[in-house]
Parts: C-alpha cells; structure tokens; sequence
C-alpha cells in the first residue's frame, strides 16, 4: 500500500461541521482495514484537534498521512497562539468561552487527550502568528 | 444485551432508531463531551443530557452503542437529522443518569 494522503479545511466558529474531518478520516481507516484501536487512537486525537482549530483558531488546515506503519497528521492555523503550551497541557485547563462551554466542550481534556491517544505530539506556537500541531500514531 | 432489549427493559423513547440491534458492552455517564470522549468505551451506552449535533459525533467517534437523554433532555433538531444519517440510536428517558446506570449495571 502506498501512502494516502488526505486534506481538510477546517471552517472556523461553525460547530455544526466540527468533526466532518474526523469522521472522514475514520471511515478511510475502517475501509483500509486499520484495527479498531488504531483507529478510535486517531480519531480521538484527532476529533480533539479539530475543534481546537473550530474553537480558538477561527480555522485552520488538516493534513493527514496514511500509510501500512503510521497515521501522521499536521494541524496549522493562523489563530492567536497558545501563550503556555504546559499550562494547556494540564487535564481541566481551558480558554473556551461560556457560550461553547454550553455545547459541552471546554473540559479541559482537549490536549490531554491528543497526548494520551497519539505516540509523538509536538506543538509549535507563536502568540499572534498561529499554531502548528505535528501528530503521530503507529499501527502496532 | 442489544439496544433494542435495552429499550424495553429500561422503558425508553425511542427518538431515533438508527442501529437498535448494536450490541451493548457497558456504560458511561458525562455531559463534557472531551471528557466522554476520551474514556467512554466502544460499545458503551451513553447516559447524557447533551443533545447537540456534536454530541452525535462524539458518539460516532467514540463508537458508544447508543446514547440516552436523560431527563427528557432536548435533542435538537439538527442532532436529531445528523443522528438519522449516520444511523445513531437515540433513546430518552425521564430517569436521570444515575437511576438508568444502576439499572442498566442489574441487567448487563
């Protein structure tokens, strides 16, 4: 199998789309036949970054890598940064407004969870710039 | 024990049918959906009082077997419309989360 190698724009404050990206991603696991822990892995990391991008980021882009060994995924956005990345890190910390924090979200378990389901996670982040999140799980 | 026996045996509404014969593994209480989405289990019944369209996704993510609105909580239309075509089964219930999991704990 050669890589496949998928892209997403992601639609930012729209919360009925949050997780058409996700979802699409999970379904093309399930049909290349990745295991069901595989792919809930992902997909769970992956869900959670892509609302990070709908809730703090006004958008951003999603690129993911499929191949036999590994999914890679690479989230961007120009959103206004994460000006302490361990801070966001902590499980029950969050930034999320009341008005999305009605939705359900803003748990505080967004990167907590991405850390718990993914192999290698790496957070590049500039205040006022943007952020660009590298992910990676292997297909043990 | 499938969703569909479920139904009868904690007498619940059903809002959406979607797959009423899914097999139903345990359970899981949680309203934070990132929460719920992290550590409730693939083929879980799912106690909320979320009824959004993006708790329809947390379901299908996480592959829960069902979810059940507590309370008569709302399901909002687009919820429901998105629970239709993604065949989510989506039962209600006037019993909070407690009584429906202590119920659903007897019989599994």
């Amino acid at each position: 199998m050669s890589n496949l190698t998928l892209h997403y724009n992601v639609p930012g404050d729209d919360f009925t789309r949050a997780g058409e990206a996700s979802g699409s991603v999970k379904r093309t696991l399930k049909d290349l036949g990745f295991s069901p822990e595989m792919v809930r892995k992902v997909v769970i990391a992956l869900y959670e970054a892509e609302i990070n991008l709908v809730i703090h980021a006004g958008g951003g882009e999603i690129d993911v890598e499929i191949s036999p060994e590994s999914v890679d995924m690479v989230l961007t956005d120009k959103g206004p940064g994460i000006p302490d990345v361990e801070m966001a890190m902590k499980e029950g910390y969050s930034t999320a407004p009341d008005n999305v924090r009605s939705l359900g979200f803003g748990a505080g378990m967004g990167l907590p969870n991405i850390k718990k389901y993914t192999d290698e996670m790496k957070i590049d982040s500039v205040v006022g710039e943007g952020t660009t999140m590298y992910l990676k799980v292997y297909n043990n | 024990m499938n969703t569909k026996q479920l139904v009868e045996k904690l007498n619940l509404k059903v809002l959406v049918s979607g797959e009423m014969e899914r097999e139903i593994t345990g359970g899981y209480c949680g309203d934070l959906l990132s929460w719920v989405m992290g550590r409730a289990q693939s083929g879980d019944c799912w106690f909320t009082v979320m009824g959004n369209i993006n708790a329809i996704g947390v379901c299908v993510l996480a592959d829960c077997a069902c979810i059940v609105l507590c309370e008569n909580a709302t399901l909002d239309d687009n919820a429901k419309d998105r629970a239709e075509m993604q065949g989510v089964c989506i039962l209600s219930s006037e019993e909070n989360a407690y009584t429906l999991a202590t119920k659903l704990g007897e019989i599994l």
